[in-house]
């Protein structure tokens, strides 16, 4: 009860004429960064920081995180319409949206995104409103076996059930996890497959890869097949954003089910593009059509965009209670919080209720005024596709350059993306899968400092694995989605077979 | 008020210095690379400055801060090098400049950039959870040489300033403690809070939330004579009434880190002169002084030759540790 006071004193704070315009333009700000493939969420916000200095807290943590959320929600607009992830968390849209917008139903696929990633937000919130003490003291009880744990979970959801050939997604994966080792390896500080070129000291970026795969490596399929996109006919009509409204309500289940997700991998610093592809794996798998997804299943763009948006709102829970951001704008954010003279941590809640509550309260109308305002630039997003290939297709290569340069300023990442375009459209047309690689590449990393420092800890026991009931149920519930799809596929064509028999 | 005072002190300051200083001033933008991700320590230095210069209109041009923190840091030195005698680029950095090239194999070395200043000196101190039995850093050491390589020390990093303490902690007391980096002073604190590890090394800043939530506790600091005064923080405590390691009986009289401030070697003498001069005016801005004493740094302004000496008393002595625990690179030696 003494939250929902606090919360209503939060919503005293945050509902200023002032404040109230600070939400829109953040949110209209984020929708342009999030459009722009290269210039995400993180980028987007730490520009603003300097505009910030002349605000007070609040209104500051209300401006940015109004930025995060339009972010979020600009997004998923390029993954669905042109295949290029706008922002890594949205790299898991493209598996489905892409397909239902190149079937004709772009306007349905924007819609089921955004209306998607608003509901996610605000289960996100919930949480954080009802259970902010719990929530960080449960965190805290996240050792590196713990962390392990998750990734090999997201890992196991997302594997598990793979519809490509085991061999084919197996040397995917590998190729992921090779690219996330490039660079300086945290935990024993040796530098490794650089091959003495200094612009791989920090690795290979994966969003400038992600960006080279999907945007690049596309385009060169649509140059190959005819030089224009395919669902071009579609009409725009406001009467296909209500339709699909009209048939949200179906997916609760996989809403559910992936707002959990979302706030799980939130809490427990995963972040929300893990999030984002556990909770397609999990979609894929709980599905009776599972076998569909990828071919624009709404499902499949319901489940990546609700985990993705209940995770980066959960994302600001661990940021504030305990000082440790679980996405990188998060982290981008703490940064200003210091400069505005807040130290983030378990008391900021108790000595700081203005600021914590009153970021609360704008989360829900900044987040209520992003679906607004996004679903009212679906129409305006979904007649890009109306423009013809030859003007739209060189704008899009210009847009995927200028946004991996973006990503840390460097030319080397061009040449990354040139050679990610041509392996991107090389993977597709020889039917290797992509998602294994991508989802290497962003957990790869951090399952090998986590394995790493866990077997520090243990003297090389594998056994701190099955430490404590915590560690031990995430990688049994992790065990079981690796194991328990194939071999219950296995014993259902068995059945099938005797069935045949007798 | 406040701002006013500091503008007329700063216009003051400017008029002294003008017949030693030949009209140098940015044209441009001015790039502020930091050796580290958005929201680390580093970030949060530079970023603090921007906002002096600005706020306090020391600098008349833009400010971009680029976070270059791939390679511990290393990638910013780098850029450092690709960009010779470029006036519109600061480098911020802390001691990782010099030491990094000892311990790692990079393409650059500490001569491809020039160093301007040194605004403020972080301090270390040896923290434990608050249910620990430890009282003070001795009781901890003796733990640790009855039972050799149990007791966990958690760090940001491989080979950076909090092992390099631990292992100094190591070699001078005969201790074996067990280390294992995380990523970032903000994760040990953490990790430090759940008991994932016995002890961190951590800033000020990056445990002061922590602390005051009575999850952890600090047992001593070491700086040759205790922090400043502040407001309590935990309890009737605040950072005043920290021993220092020396007290305790733990013969390790210095060990901080200094934020620092470089420019690509090779520029003129009148655009070190001009940084020199805006950096010294940042220093004296209410900016500065919230910064230090919410992140609860020693102030300490340090240019030209004094910071050329202090350059190299640290990176000496930090590379006789290197030595002793053999991390210094083939290349290095």
């Amino acid at each position: 009860m003494g939250n929902f006071d606090l919360l209503m004193h939060g919503f005293s704070v945050a509902i200023t004429p002032m404040h109230l315009m600070l939400m829109v333009a953040g949110v209209l700000m984020g929708l342009v960064v999030g459009v722009l493939p290269g210039l995400g969420a993180p980028n987007g916000v730490s520009l603003l920081i300097p505009l910030t200095f002349a605000l007070d807290p609040t209104s500051a943590i209300i401006l940015l995180s109004s930025m995060y959320w339009g972010a979020l929600f600009g997004g998923s607009t390029t993954s669905i319409l042109f295949n290029i992830p706008g922002e890594p968390s949205s790299v898991a849209t493209t598996f489905d949206g892409y397909p239902m917008a190149r079937n004709g139903e772009s306007t349905r696929a924007l819609t089921l995104a955004f209306v998607s990633s608003g509901i996610g937000a605000l289960m996100g919130i919930m949480v954080i409103t009802l259970l902010a003490g719990w929530a960080s003291q449960f965190a805290l009880r996240f050792g590196a076996p713990e962390y392990f744990a998750v990734y090999f979970l997201a890992f196991a959801a997302f594997i598990g059930m793979g519809s490509a050939a085991p061999m084919k997604t197996l040397v995917s994966l590998t190729a992921g996890l090779i690219l996330a080792s490039v660079g300086m390896d945290s935990v024993t500080g040796s530098i490794r497959l650089t091959y003495g070129f200094s612009d791989l000291l920090g690795g290979v970026s994966f969003l400038v890869v992600v960006i080279g795969l999907f945007g690049i490596g596309e385009l060169l399929a649509t140059v190959q097949e005819g030089l224009r996109f395919r669902g071009v006919s579609s009409k725009i009509d406001l009467r296909d954003v209500l339709k699909t409204l009209a048939e949200l309500p179906k997916y609760w289940a996989t809403m559910l089910r992936s707002g959990m997700i979302g706030i799980w991998m939130g809490i427990t610093p995963g972040g929300p593009t893990a999030a984002s592809f556990m909770s397609y794996g999990v979609a894929r798998q709980a599905s009776r059509k599972g076998a569909a997804f990828g071919t624009g299943r709404p499902e499949g763009i319901v489940a990546p965009e609700t985990a993705d948006h209940s995770a980066g709102t959960c994302a600001m829970l661990p940021m504030l209670a305990l000082g440790v951001p679980s996405s990188a704008t998060a982290a981008v954010m703490m940064g200003g919080l210091m400069i505005w003279g807040l130290t983030p941590g378990p008391m900021l809640f108790a000595t700081q209720p203005d600021f914590v509550w009153g970021l609360i309260a704008s989360m829900y109308v900044s987040n209520l005024l992003g679906v607004i305002l996004v679903l009212a630039t679906v129409p305006m997003f979904a007649a890009l596709l109306r423009i013809p290939f030859t003007i739209i297709g060189p704008m899009i290569v210009a847009i995927c350059f200028v946004g991996a340069y973006t990503v840390g300023s460097a030319t080397f990442d061009l040449w990354v993306v040139l050679v990610f375009g041509i392996v991107g459209f090389m993977f597709t047309k020889l039917d290797y899968p992509l998602a294994p690689m991508i989802l290497a590449m962003v957990l790869g990393h951090k399952a090998e400092n986590a394995f790493h420092q866990s077997m520090l800890l243990s003297d090389g026991s594998l056994g701190i694995f099955f430490a404590n009931p915590l560690v031990t149920g995430i990688m049994i519930v992790a065990l079981a989605l690796l194991i328990l799809p194939k071999t219950l596929g296995l014993a259902l064509s068995l059945r099938r077979n005797r069935k045949v028999v007798a | 008020m406040t701002i006013k005072t500091a503008l007329i002190a700063g216009t003051a300051v400017l008029a002294a210095t003008i017949p030693a200083l030949a009209e140098w001033a940015p044209q441009r933008p001015v790039e502020f690379v930091v050796a580290s991700g958005a929201g680390g320590g580093t970030d949060n230095f530079a970023r603090t400055i921007q906002a002096a210069l600005t706020r306090n209109d020391i600098l008349d041009q833009n400010m971009v801060v680029l976070n270059k923190g791939g390679g511990s840091g290393a990638e910013a030195f780098l850029y450092a090098r690709q960009n010779a005698a470029d006036p519109h680029k600061l480098i911020f950095g802390t001691n990782n400049v010099y030491l990094l090239p000892h311990v790692a194999q990079l393409a650059y070395s500490a001569e491809d950039l020039q160093p301007v200043a040194a605004l403020a000196l972080d301090e270390f101190l040896i923290w434990v959870k608050a249910d620990a039995p430890w009282q003070t850093s001795m009781e901890l050491i003796e733990a640790a040489k009855a039972e050799p390589g149990t007791i966990v020390f958690g760090g940001s990093q491989s080979k950076d300033t909090d092992e390099t303490l631990v292992a100094l902690i190591e070699q001078t007391t005969g201790a074996d403690f067990k280390y294992i980096p995380f990523n970032g002073g903000g994760e040990v604190g953490v990790q430090l809070a759940g008991g994932h590890v016995a002890a961190n090394v951590n800033n000020p800043n990056e445990n002061i939330g922590q602390w005051q939530a009575g999850a952890i506790r600090p047992l001593c600091v070491f700086s040759p004579q205790r922090m400043a005064e502040s407001e309590p923080v935990n309890g009737d405590m605040g950072w005043h009434d920290i021993p220092t390691c020396a007290e305790q009986g733990l013969d390790i009289e210095r060990y901080q880190m200094p934020r620092t401030v470089w420019l690509p070697a090779g520029t003129d003498p009148e655009v070190v002169a001009y940084y020199e001069d805006a950096l010294s005016r940042v220093a004296e801005t209410q900016e500065w002084q919230d910064y230090l004493a919410k992140t609860s740094q020693t102030a300490a302004v340090l240019t030209g030759d004094d910071l050329t000496a202090f350059i190299e008393e640290n990176e000496a002595a930090t590379v006789t540790v290197f030595e002793a625990e053999g991390w210094v690179t083939a290349a290095a030696q």
